[in-house]
């Protein structure tokens, strides 16, 4: 799960990882007190889930409350197009205000979990502001990393390693130590999957501050931080992903005409690959999971077909725990209950295949069966045409 | 000879009173599995057809002589019933549970490295040896007992490759679900290693997907130890960057772990990769030189 910039900075805080000072606002009305609260010249940064905001407009430097107020009315609203946000962009509904710092130095750090080594890797690079994988391909000699022991956390040498590492000074090294132990708790124990701090930045008075902060959490692990769990915006998430979301679905909206529900990860990935295969383009990703039933069908259904770029369903189904008949009986529902305008491919197998299709035949409606995988995927794309 | 589990193993089944544990108990019954114990926690004492039902695993073990043990344990409680068969000296652990924390799993993966249990999974749909073991939620009547090795993070896309063998006659010796998670107990690696060192494995299925970089660690390995054909697919060519595909494990970040590069991995060691997930049977096949295009007729026969 994403949540916004103000907000990983407020957990962040909480550890003792150092931000500047700031508030968020929704009106543009509460920006002139903000600033007027901070003193000086500010900055404005729009809240979307995106990265790329500073070329976009999303981040603004102002001075003193009326052009502060100015700058947050023309910026709350408008639709912040991003390279990251695709052609629509994203509204922007609110505004972190914060302190203009002077600074003097930028880094970079972050913490993910490495798959490689089953642990936390903490790692720091002394060039911030540019996007790490670019580092990471360029002079990746640059990136400090630091494997966060299971159960024991960064070790206080750790974080000196990286703070002496990025060339600091005895003081400065003290404040960077601090701060990489701040995150790393932070990351441990908010169980995040993602902290990154792009830039870290040395201000010219001598303060180390995360200017930006963007953090991901283990959607498995969301139960134990019900607090983090209610930061979720569902205005930055499709409203098809949402409303699969709600009924435990996994969808991915894609751009192709050819939708597709399948049960378990793994064959929904290779069903939208063998209808690239047989020439067409998979308008989406749904796994139903593996213990779906009945009415978690009909609403993986109907969330396909209220994508309107699509032209002919593909239903794929390998039975192991889900069992055909279900599926049959899902579909059929929801086939009766929506004015179904398009051709859908229906591929049974496994277990009580046979009890499934006979359902789908007795329902009257026009179901094309297709036998084997690759039968189905030519039918679809044939159909979408 | 099969690996991990065979017809000497004695299964114990964790949460085997719960819905899913009781269900896919009796599944394995049926298949000829030998369950010698459950565990449920407040439940010992009690029966679930006529097997024992015990508190811990400790307990189940040691009246029983369990040496598997598989988990249908919820989230949050599933990285205790791991700790708790290593801790009972249970050799083999398969971990069917999804949605478990990863900092769990990291914990758990930490204090495994001083047992001497062997953890699969979590998130996997479990190993099956046909015709002699079944410890997991596989489909049984797609299995065919003979001697290929299938290795796979995935479930249902497995099943499917399964199914194409037996639809050609291609018999299985075991097939190995990894697991979806981003870290799992046993890698690609691994399970290479055992189905190399297993004489009656004679070829290799490998099914991977995007994200990570446990693709390319098992080419390296298949170029270095494994003389067996070895034949891969890899889906996600079509998964967008960013997002992650059902599978907690299966994102490209960074531009890292798509399906291109880990299929140019594959083919840079000879691999034989399956073009589209319908062929992954006859790619098979072929590598084993049985005759394509009657293979290609008996697929199309289905």
């Amino acid at each position: 799960m994403k949540i916004h910039e103000f907000q990983a900075k407020q957990i962040l805080a909480r550890y003792g990882v150092t931000v500047p000072r700031g508030e968020v606002i929704e009106r543009a009305e509460d920006a002139r007190r903000v600033a007027a609260k901070l003193g000086g010249r500010v900055v404005l940064k729009a809240q979307i889930h995106a990265g790329g905001r500073g070329k976009g407009g999303g981040v603004q430097l102002a001075e003193g409350p009326d052009d502060t107020a100015g700058k947050a009315r023309a910026m709350l609203g408008m639709k912040l197009v991003t390279h990251q946000t695709g052609p629509d962009g994203r509204v922007v509904r609110r505004i972190l205000i914060e302190e203009a710092l002077a600074t003097a130095r930028e880094l970079y750090a972050s913490l993910v979990v490495d798959r490689g080594s089953g642990k936390i890797v903490c790692m720091a690079s002394s060039e911030g502001g540019v996007e790490i994988e670019t580092v990471a391909a360029e002079r990746p000699e640059t990136i400090l990393k630091e494997f966060v022991e299971p159960g024991a956390g960064l070790h206080a040498f750790q974080a000196r390693k990286l703070a002496y590492g990025l060339g600091f000074e005895p003081a400065l090294a003290g404040q960077a130590s601090q701060f990489f132990s701040a995150l790393s708790r932070a990351f441990q124990e908010t169980d995040a999957s993602l902290a990154e701090i792009n830039p870290l930045v040395v201000t010219t008075d001598g303060r180390l501050l995360a200017l930006d902060a963007k953090m991901n959490f283990d959607d498995n692990a969301l139960y134990r931080h019900p607090d983090i769990f209610d930061l979720r915006d569902l205005n930055e998430e499709d409203p098809l992903e949402v409303k699969a979301s709600e009924h435990s679905l996994n969808y991915i909206r894609l751009d192709g005409n050819v939708g597709c529900m399948v049960n378990g990860a793994g064959l929904a990935m290779a069903t939208m690959d063998i209808i690239q295969y047989a020439g067409g383009r998979p308008a989406n990703f749904l796994d139903v999971g593996g213990g779906a039933n009945e009415d978690q069908v009909r609403h993986g259904f109907e969330i396909i077909l209220s994508d309107p770029n699509v032209r002919a369903v593909l239903i794929n189904i390998f039975g192991g725990i889900m069992r055909c008949d279900i599926v049959a009986n899902g579909v059929v529902a929801a086939a009766k209950s929506l004015d179904i305008k398009i051709p859908i491919v229906v591929r049974l197998e496994g277990t009580n295949v046979d009890l499934g299709k006979k359902i789908l035949q007795e329902s009257g409606l026009n179901f094309a069966v297709a036998t084997g995988m690759k039968d189905a995927a030519e039918k679809a794309v044939r159909l979408a045409v | 000879m099969a690996i991990l589990i065979d017809e000497n193993t004695r299964l114990l089944v964790q949460g085997i009173t719960g819905r899913e544990g009781a269900f896919h108990t009796r599944q394995a019954v049926e298949y000829g599995t030998r369950v010698v114990a459950g565990v449920t926690p407040g439940k010992g004492g009690t029966k679930l057809d006529g097997i024992p039902v015990f508190n811990t695993v400790d307990r189940a073990k040691r009246e029983t002589g369990a040496n598997a043990s598989i988990i249908f344990v919820p989230p949050p409680f599933a990285a205790d019933a791991i700790l708790e068969a290593a801790d009972a000296g249970v050799p083999v652990v398969i971990c069917i549970t999804e949605g478990i924390p990863v900092m769990d799993l990291i914990r758990v993966k930490r204090a495994l490295r001083d047992k001497q249990t062997r953890l699969i999974g979590p998130n996997c749909p479990g190993v099956i040896s046909p015709g002699k073991c079944k410890a997991g939620i596989m489909p049984a009547r797609i299995h065919l007992p003979g001697a290929i090795g299938v290795i796979s993070r995935s479930g249902t896309l497995t099943y499917e490759a399964v199914d194409q063998l037996t639809a050609l006659g291609i018999g299985q010796s075991t097939c190995v679900g990894i697991g979806g998670d981003p870290i799992v107990g046993t890698s690609f690696v691994d399970v290479l290693q055992l189905m190399a060192d297993d004489p009656d494995t004679h070829g290799i299925v490998l099914i991977g997907e995007i994200g990570g970089t446990a693709e390319e660690e098992a080419v390296d390995f298949i170029r270095a130890h494994v003389k067996k054909p070895v034949v891969g697919f890899i889906a996600g060519r079509t998964a967008p960057e960013g997002r992650r595909m059902g599978h907690a494990g299966a994102i490209i970040s960074g531009g890292k772990g798509t399906a291109t590069d880990k299929i140019a991995a594959l083919e840079s060691a000879g691999i034989q990769t399956a073009p589209s997930p319908a062929l992954i049977g006859q790619t098979m096949a072929r590598a084993l030189g049985i005759d394509a295009s009657q293979a290609h007729a008996a697929e199309l026969n289905r």
